[in-house]
């Protein structure tokens, strides 16, 4: 390149070229990426197969528990004792948020004492709240422990009531999460949609 | 590149010339083989970078075998890793050979770390030495949990569902992020297939792709030794350091024997405890995934058991993440947090000393932790390890200020 040409650069030009190149690749680049993040999320038919599921409860006796899987997450299904439902009105003060304030962890209808829709059936996610391993049930009442029944994560230790309320000074910070469900008969709830008849 | 060209000398002819002529083969072999000088006195320490690079090549290639018998879906998974260790010819012993790899590697790769923090080898002017060396220790950890959720076993899947859930302590985007990781509500199928793409793919891909960067860095500058003595400040007439040795064959000899030494251990432990005693292979990794019930006791693999000791130690989900994830972060900052004059523990003062071994404790006491049920006591036990941890490296910039130093001598003695 001689000098005459270097003179005849129009620098402003080239500095404008170079500016709009960059800023068009950067933003293609950018717009490029978004099919690969969307292909992330959950597929229609991973979608199609979180469809609610059917749990018959007419079987279920008082103090039974069955697990069942909607959306492959682990659902605790418990039919409590009369004494059971008693026992929540236990030890109030050591639980951490006894009146369901935690927007979020349960559908509006189960803000109530017993966490559910009829106070005798508990449906919870199994899945602890801290790093979601799946709570074992352990229903004794063991004063001595100061322990009213309830759930326990063999993981990190974190303590939830008969209606998945957590206790203070654990690792989990919110109560079981539950999932949103109806009563389609008395003897049958559909978890995982609750619009319709309740 | 172009300087070492210019000394590679007349043109020989032949087909090595042919070869030259078109990619710099023979100055390369020089810059970074034959020519390549290191300090001499190099001990067993270092012999872990070159260790790193075979269980790297002995794990891509049982992977590349495996990866033929293996099917990557929930329904088949587990079944076709005990199809190929029953069915397949040798497929025992090549899938013995990747998961023992898996724990050698971490061995092998805490041991090259641990010789960078008794010789300085993260000081400047190797800091970026220490950035690529601590993303691929990154990557490595990616890998090593990719592929344990493969086996689709009891502890595959809840171990991938405790360290995924971690991410929804992150406030507000922790949700929505642990989705687009597992791609479903639970971690299911899809899940599985997306970490195996990760782990034959793109993170073998990316580790391959740092070590080669690791290593053209350390050639640029040239090798730290246990005196931390620059040796290239002291050349002779002929432009080579005069306390060097050439790579090759030198290194290349000791090196040889520090293979075939690893090897027999490698080999001892592959035939005779694979399992290593529930260390190596989780016993309850021999049950299929079962979604309705975890393992009554939960732990990760041993090599990161030290970080999850710390993670059990917080009582709080989202200050257990973020103590968590510094734990792991933290040795990435040592080149600034380490404001010593000199390189080597061999010329520093005793608070240095006595700091990297308490940490040695601490960080191998964790990981035993780690791996036992989270009692009180433990926890307990835990949590002062804990502290201790970070204060090493929080407090550093401190202590390795008022540490007394010894006078570094100029030549390599």
């Amino acid at each position: 390149m001689n000098e005459d040409n270097v003179d005849r650069i129009d620098r402003n030009r080239r500095h404008f070229l170079t500016v709009a190149t960059i800023t068009t690749g950067v933003v293609g680049a950018g717009l490029a990426t978004f099919p690969f993040l969307a292909s992330l999320k959950p597929s229609a038919r991973a979608q199609a197969l979180g469809a609610p599921v059917e749990v018959a409860v007419g079987s279920l006796q008082p103090g039974e528990m069955i697990r069942v899987l909607w959306r492959g997450r682990l659902v605790f299904v418990l039919r409590r004792t009369a004494t059971m439902l008693e026992r929540l009105a236990d030890g109030l003060d050591q639980l951490r948020d006894p009146d369901s304030a935690e927007v979020g962890q349960q559908p509006v209808y189960a803000v109530n004492a017993t966490r559910s829709l009829r106070p005798e059936i508990l449906v919870v996610e199994g899945s602890c709240t801290h790093l979601g391993c799946a709570p074992l049930e352990d229903f004794d009442l063991r004063p001595a422990e100061n322990w009213h029944g309830g759930f326990f994560c063999p993981c990190h230790g974190s303590k939830f009531d008969l209606a998945g309320r957590v206790y203070k000074g654990v690792p989990a910070p919110t109560n079981l999460r539950v999932p949103p469900y109806r009563f389609v008969r008395d003897d049958l709830i559909l978890i995982g949609q609750d619009t319709g008849a309740a | 590149m172009a300087r070492i060209e210019a000394e590679v000398g007349k043109p020989q002819g032949g087909f090595m010339q042919w070869i030259d002529d078109r990619f710099p083969w023979t100055s390369t072999m020089k810059y970074h083989v034959t020519e390549y000088y290191t300090s001499k006195n190099f001990n067993f320490w270092y012999v872990f970078g070159v260790l790193a690079m075979v269980v790297l090549v002995i794990q891509l290639v049982t992977g590349i075998f495996l990866t033929m018998n293996y099917k990557p879906s929930a329904d088949e998974a587990f079944a076709s890793v005990e199809y190929i260790m029953r069915d397949v010819e040798w497929g025992w012993l090549i899938r013995y050979m990747h998961s023992t790899g898996a724990s050698f590697f971490f061995i092998v790769v805490y041991l090259h770390m641990f010789r960078a923090m008794l010789y300085g080898s993260y000081k400047k002017p190797r800091e970026l030495i220490w950035l690529i060396g601590m993303m691929i220790f990154f990557v490595l950890m990616a890998e090593a949990f990719a592929g344990y959720l493969l086996p689709w076993g009891q502890m595959s899947y809840w171990g991938a569902q405790v360290i995924i859930s971690l991410f929804g302590a992150i406030p507000g985007i922790g949700e929505a992020l642990v989705e687009i990781i597992r791609g479903d509500y639970s971690i299911s199928d899809i899940t599985l297939n997306r970490f195996f793409a990760l782990h034959v793919i793109a993170l073998p891909l990316a580790l391959v792709g740092l070590v080669f960067v690791h290593i053209v860095a350390l050639h640029e500058v040239g090798s730290n030794n246990p005196d931390g003595i620059e040796i290239k400040e002291h050349k002779g007439p002929d432009g080579i350091p005069l306390d060097g040795v050439a790579f090759h064959p030198y290194h290349t000899t000791k090196d040889l024997v520090a293979i075939i030494i690893f090897l027999i251990i490698f080999s001892f432990v592959l035939f005779f405890a694979p399992e290593m005693g529930g260390y190596f292979l989780e016993h309850a990794n021999f049950e299929p995934a079962n979604l309705k019930a975890t393992p009554e006791h939960i732990a990760p693999v041993w090599y990161f058991t030290p970080f999850y000791a710390i993670l059990r130690a917080v009582p709080d989900k989202l200050w257990g993440f973020i103590l968590f994830g510094s734990s792991v972060l933290l040795p990435v900052f040592l080149p600034w947090l380490d404001r010593a004059r000199v390189k080597s523990i061999r010329y520093r003062g005793w608070i240095y000393k006595s700091a990297l071994g308490i940490f040695v404790v601490s960080f191998v006491a964790l990981g035993w932790l780690g791996t036992q049920p989270a009692s009180e006591t433990y926890v307990l036990i835990a949590r002062i390890f804990s502290v201790i941890y970070f204060a090493f490296f929080l407090l550093m910039p401190y202590y390795t200020t008022v540490d007394k130093t010894k006078p570094v001598p100029d030549r390599v003695v």
